[in-house]
């Protein structure tokens, strides 16, 4: 909320910023970039009301965002919305979504008095974080995309994630408006008769081709969080997101108040859809240039969200119409002649996601694709969850598919089990840059090829491709 | 005989499937499956869900972890007739493989903390209770079908009684209860353990004495087929390589 009269001095704050700021430099200066939290840590002993404080000195307030999944895509769009929209936006944009992160990333920004130049906040959040950053930060809008499980060996059950969310949505007072996700029936059931106001969001296209036919292996939460019986879908567009009912009791989706209709998939390439609000305005139409179903989600969100934030229709549109995706998402590369995509995968969802959204076209992939997985920390090192990817859509095909990294091994074991033809299995060295170069190698001159790696595995390929000069042009960051 | 004669068959129940199947557990019904279907044996799986009764004639059972309020209610459902069924199939010859709430619930009882018990259908003479801490990582355990690499990730803390013959020795990892080296249980051809997720796709000679087992019941002793397990053993040495470096 915005302060009524001028920041007063506060020495505490100020002398936590100097810290934070010196303790930034020394780690840019070492060549250490990447440790984004560090700077944080160090200000929150020092001052640890720090980013309560530079949030109360937001005037147009602070946006939330959290979820699973797509959470940096959309809080990217937010924030080029709101900028669009005339606002100056302090965003922790690198995605260090921990409270530390977060308070690095705000401090950053900060004058030593504790202005922090900018007059509206978006904070991406991590899932464990979520309840301790909304007690810091009071937002205006919390913006939920969907609730799915991850590695667990990170975040624990699905169950007690909801459970600590709805504890901290209880204390939300009607200052907040919590846009969420209707689709979802988890967040649909965590954020009923709260004193916060909801407006729930969802997709509205029953028609459309691209529904899915059956509830993917990944799925979570296909059963009731009212009476466990098991749920059924009028139509579903992805994971275990759609026009949900319950089969045992009378829980079902909640009518929506902001849907996305229409919607248009363009393979690897873009999205449309036309967002439709009766109360806000006549529908509005949205094109996109970044791929898959999962996205026309983030969209929608952040239609919703930024509207809530009271973002003009145009600067949504603006905005949205020269939107890239994020770091990691979606990349593209000319390398030694040839088209490179790649396209992280993280967990069970987002693997699918980006196979359906890869085999769009025909049915069947028809792309020469290496995946690298490897099992470090921030990978997961589970890597059990490859098995809950519907791989078995790949089984139909004759193109080759090539695996690397760390557990490259699990992954063609993966793949065989999924029905792919032995002849067109390559395992690959677990040297990610040789491994790349013998793709390329087999790739002919001039031809695209898709590259699926795991978190670390990509932020390995990144490093050899942009070595080797292929990149830079390429990235945003 | 193997490759002489009619096609083979084989049952496969999978116990409560949909509402246990953490972490990629339906890899062991697929590694089943494609073992069998690569060598002609007609293999299909039946889902075996709360408040279904257990069919006739299952060669082989497979039952996977779930979250805590899944484990409830299959605990609730698997009280009484259901739970003998399983025991006299198992008694029987019948092949299972149970991997951590499974495994859990085919002991005496499961102890949570500060809640009434678990009943678990007392295969296995074992009991587990509520630890303070989870057991997270690659886990290598040596044992009769040599080692088996995976990954452990439970709080529950599993004791073994006298009758009760442990599935291996941990060689990385912490296996049952992280004090007496032991990890899982075996009894007749039923296996228990907490090596989860996709165990059985890159810990094939456990796979296919499981297949053998389950064979034998409706079949008489059979020959496997060997199959070309180059990408299996590739996976099997690069996890345990794995296990190895975390350690
Ligand atoms: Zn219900």
């Amino acid at each position: 909320m915005a302060p009524d009269t001028p920041n007063r001095p506060d020495p505490r704050l100020t002398a936590a910023l100097i810290a934070a700021k010196a303790a930034g430099l020394v780690i840019r200066r070492m060549g250490r970039g990447g440790g984004t939290a560090a700077p944080g840590l160090i200000a929150d002993r020092i001052d640890p009301g720090l980013l309560a404080k530079i949030c109360d000195r937001l005037p147009s307030g602070v946006l939330v965002v959290a979820g699973t999944n797509g959470k940096t895509t959309t809080s990217r769009m937010i924030a080029d919305i709101l900028e669009a929209d005339g606002h100056r936006v302090a965003h922790n944009r690198t995605g260090s979504n921990l409270v530390r992160g977060v308070a690095s990333a705000l401090a950053g920004r900060s004058s030593l008095s504790g202005d922090p130049r900018a007059d509206v906040g978006v904070i991406e959040s991590d899932e464990a974080a979520l309840p301790a950053i909304l007690r810091l930060t009071h937002p205006r809008v919390l913006a939920l995309n969907n609730l799915f499980r991850d590695q667990l060996d990170r975040y624990g059950e699905l169950n007690a994630i909801a459970v600590s969310w709805r504890a901290a949505f209880e204390r939300l007072g009607p200052e907040t408006t919590i846009v969420a996700n209707g689709d979802d029936p988890t967040l649909a059931a965590i954020t009923e008769g709260l004193v916060a106001r909801r407006v729930l969001f969802g997709l509205d296209d029953p028609a459309s081709r691209h529904r899915l036919t059956a509830l993917p292996h990944a799925a979570d939460a296909a059963t009731c969080r009212r009476c466990g019986a098991d749920l059924a879908y009028d139509a579903l567009y992805s994971a275990h997101l759609g026009d949900w009912r319950c089969a045992g009791c009378a829980a079902a989706r909640p009518l929506l108040d902001v849907a996305g209709r229409d919607i248009v998939l363009d393979g690897v390439d873009a999205l449309q859809t036309v967002v439709d609000w009766p109360g806000a305005g006549e529908p509005l139409p949205i094109s996109v240039a970044i791929p898959g179903m999962y996205n026309v989600y983030n969209t929608v969100c952040a239609v919703a969200a930024a509207t809530c934030m009271g973002a003009s229709r145009a600067a949504i549109a603006d905005a949205l119409a020269s939107f890239r995706s994020a770091f990691g998402r979606i990349e593209r590369v000319r390398y030694r002649d040839r088209n490179l995509v790649m396209a992280l995968v993280k967990n069970p969802v987002g693997f699918n996601e980006t196979l359906r959204m890869l085999i769009t076209a025909s049915g069947r992939l028809e792309t020469p694709t290496l995946i690298a997985i490897n099992d470090l920390h921030a990978d997961g090192r589970d890597i059990s969850w490859l098995w809950d990817v519907d791989f078995e859509q790949l089984a139909d095909g004759a193109t080759p598919l090539y695996t690397a990294g760390l557990r490259g091994a699990d992954m063609a074991n993966r793949l065989k089990y999924a029905g792919v033809a032995a002849d067109r299995l390559h395992p690959l060295t677990n040297d990610l840059a040789v491994a790349l170069d013998e793709f390329v190698e087999r790739t002919p001159v001039g031809e695209t090829a898709y590259v699926l790696p795991s978190y670390t595995a990509m932020l390995a390929l990144r490093k050899v491709l942009s070595d080797r000069g292929a990149v830079e042009t390429f990235w945003r960051q | 005989m193997s490759g002489t004669g009619r096609a083979m068959d084989l049952r496969i129940g999978w116990l409560y499937g949909g509402k246990m199947n953490i972490y990629g557990d339906r890899g062991n019904v697929l590694a089943l499956m494609r073992r069998a279907a690569w060598r002609r044996i007609a293999a299909e799986t039946v889902d075996i869900g709360l408040g279904d009764p257990i069919p006739d004639g299952i060669d082989a059972f497979f039952f996977g972890g779930g979250q805590d309020r899944e484990q409830i209610a299959v605990a609730r459902d698997l009280v009484g007739a259901k739970g003998a069924a399983i025991r006299t199939a198992v008694e029987g010859g019948a092949a299972m493989l149970a991997v951590c709430g499974g495994y859990q619930l085919l002991g005496h009882e499961y102890r949570p903390h500060g809640a009434a018990p678990l009943p678990g259908i007392g295969l296995f003479d074992l009991v587990t209770e509520a630890g303070p801490e989870r057991f997270i990582g690659n886990i290598v355990v040596e044992t009769e079908f040599g080692d088996l690499v995976g990954f452990e990730n439970h709080s529950g803390l599993t004791h073994l009684g006298s009758g009760a013959r442990p599935l291996g020795r941990v060689r990385v990892g912490r296996g049952n209860n992280g004090r007496d080296g032991f990890e899982g249980a075996i009894y007749r051809n039923a296996v228990g353990c907490y090596l989860h997720g996709a165990l059985l796709p890159k810990n094939p000679v456990l796979a296919d004495w499981l297949l053998q087992a389950a064979l034998r019941r409706r079949h008489g002793d059979v020959e496997l087929a060997p199959l070309d397990d180059a990408l299996e053993r590739t996976a099997h040495a690069e996890a345990g390589k794995r296990a190895l470096r975390a350690r």
